[in-house]
């Protein structure tokens, strides 16, 4: 089947799912560090995250990418001399591109995470602070088992988009199922092929995580109360 | 730090950028929406037959990435051979137009599912209203249900318009010289990857922030009576 070259169209998506899953990873953290920053007290942290999401949000993912790529190569070469090492440095495309994909998602979660938060009553985590909980008590017990429900569908949305940014990375040079198929439809002379068997991957992966995420949904809402039309 | 003097000169570079860009954003943007009302109107229908098939189309471009949908139209549609040997074919072997083509398709995907939330959520008040009114179903959704619902839909639409102008970024990786296609030209030449990719990001920053005000000028005019009283 495809002459062959399904193994190595697999093998392609299992970097593009790693590479998903690790930003994500990443994005989480910085998505929640962002948040707090947006709803913290000091105007310093507020001012950094409101720049962060900003910028990151009004620049398309391919330009901000090749900034990281091409000039994280340049700046780390101009610094490692100075650190005492003499030979080139080639940024790892993986490393670039889950980098990129998480500073990017980050931003966005960023929002998705802040107004969740935002969706919990403030009494909720002034009774926590009562009962001599300390901050990380308060949010490790109060605020996160009550965030996600409001999380859910923007996490969801964004994770989605994630997935599908993904593609990108074939760009900047790593072997992803995109830059695979390319491959394999320049030897086969079968583009069409190659980057419709792309495309029904994708489709398998965010049509799964749909009916996951959808399913973690129903989970968290279970206690609470809904009014039908 | 920064080399002013090759940003400076490369702003024609990024000029002659910004217009390919607006371009081909315009003219997805407004060949998706012109597909996207009536198929939103086919999606939010009753009728499965009708609802069913757009789905199934907005279900797919929805969950693929762009990129492989510009790649399946300009590289894919190559293989066969039928397809280069008919008339459409000087029109599909332009980078072009199968970048208009694979941005519009995407964009009508979005808009669809956005306008067809829209229509659904009329409220069901209106809707018997005009019904009781003697309205026919064609004068209902010219009179009621479309002027409300695209309405409503203006702050999502305004998302996907941002989304769209991020989308068109790939033109670049398809040979055209829009405002990432100059940055990596700028690049390529000079080797100088932060002032290429900044100047281009701050081009990009700026239309955002254009389009931006231009929604919130449009939902002034149009949403006033959505906005919570001060």
């Amino acid at each position: 089947m495809l002459h062959g070259y399904l193994p190595n169209i697999l093998d392609g998506a299992t970097v593009t799912l790693t590479v998903a899953l690790a930003s994500l990873a990443i994005a989480v953290i910085l998505g929640l560090a962002g948040a707090a920053m947006k709803l913290s007290a000091s105007r310093v942290a507020r001012s950094v995250a409101t720049v962060y999401t900003t910028v990151i949000r009004g620049v398309p993912d391919l330009v901000l990418m090749l900034l990281i790529f091409y000039g994280g190569q340049l700046a780390i070469n101009e610094l490692a001399p100075r650190l005492g090492y003499a030979g080139y440095v080639d940024i790892n495309p993986f490393v670039a591109g889950v980098l990129t994909i998480s500073f990017i998602f980050g931003a966005y979660l960023t929002e998705t995470f802040r107004g969740a938060i935002m969706a919990i009553p403030a009494g909720q985590r002034e009774a926590g602070i009562a009962y001599g909980m300390s901050q990380w008590q308060v949010f490790a017990r109060i605020i996160f088992p009550q965030m996600v429900r409001f999380a859910l569908p923007g996490f969801t949305n964004n994770w989605l988009v994630l997935v599908k940014s993904t593609a990108l990375v074939s760009v900047i040079g790593l072997s992803d199922m995109m830059s695979r198929a390319g491959h394999a439809a320049g030897a086969t002379r079968e583009p069409f092929t190659f980057y419709l068997t792309v495309a029904a991957l994708y489709l398998l992966i965010t049509g799964v995580s749909n009916l996951l995420l959808g399913m973690l949904q129903k989970r968290y809402a279970l206690g609470v109360r809904t009014a039908s039309l | 730090m920064l080399n002013l003097e090759v940003m400076s000169g490369s702003l024609p570079l990024y000029a002659a950028g910004t217009l390919v860009t607006l371009k081909l954003l315009a003219g997805s943007l407004l060949a998706g929406l012109a597909l996207a009302l009536p198929l939103s109107i086919a999606r939010a229908s009753p009728r499965a037959w009708l609802s069913r098939p757009v789905w199934l189309f907005t279900y797919v471009f929805r969950g693929t990435p762009l990129l492989v949908q510009l790649f399946l139209i300009y590289y894919g549609l190559a293989q066969f051979a039928w397809m280069r040997d008919s008339i459409v074919w000087p029109w599909f072997s332009s980078a072009w137009f199968c970048c208009l083509l694979a941005f519009a398709l995407n964009t009508c995907a979005y808009t669809t599912e956005m306008l067809a939330g829209a229509i659904a959520a009329t409220n069901h008040g209106e809707l018997e209203a005009a019904r009781a009114m003697g309205m026919s179903p064609v004068t209902l959704y010219r009179r009621i249900l479309l002027p409300s619902a695209l309405r409503r839909a203006l702050p999502a639409y305004s998302n996907e318009v941002i989304m769209m102008l991020h989308g068109t970024s790939l033109a670049s990786i398809v040979t055209l010289m829009d405002i990432t296609g100059a940055a990596r030209d700028v690049n390529s030449r000079f080797y100088l990857p932060f002032e290429a990719f900044i100047t281009a990001a701050a081009f990009y920053l700026a239309l955002t922030f254009i389009l931006v005000s231009l929604f919130h000028l449009a939902e002034r005019r149009w949403l006033v009576h959505l906005a919570p009283r001060t």
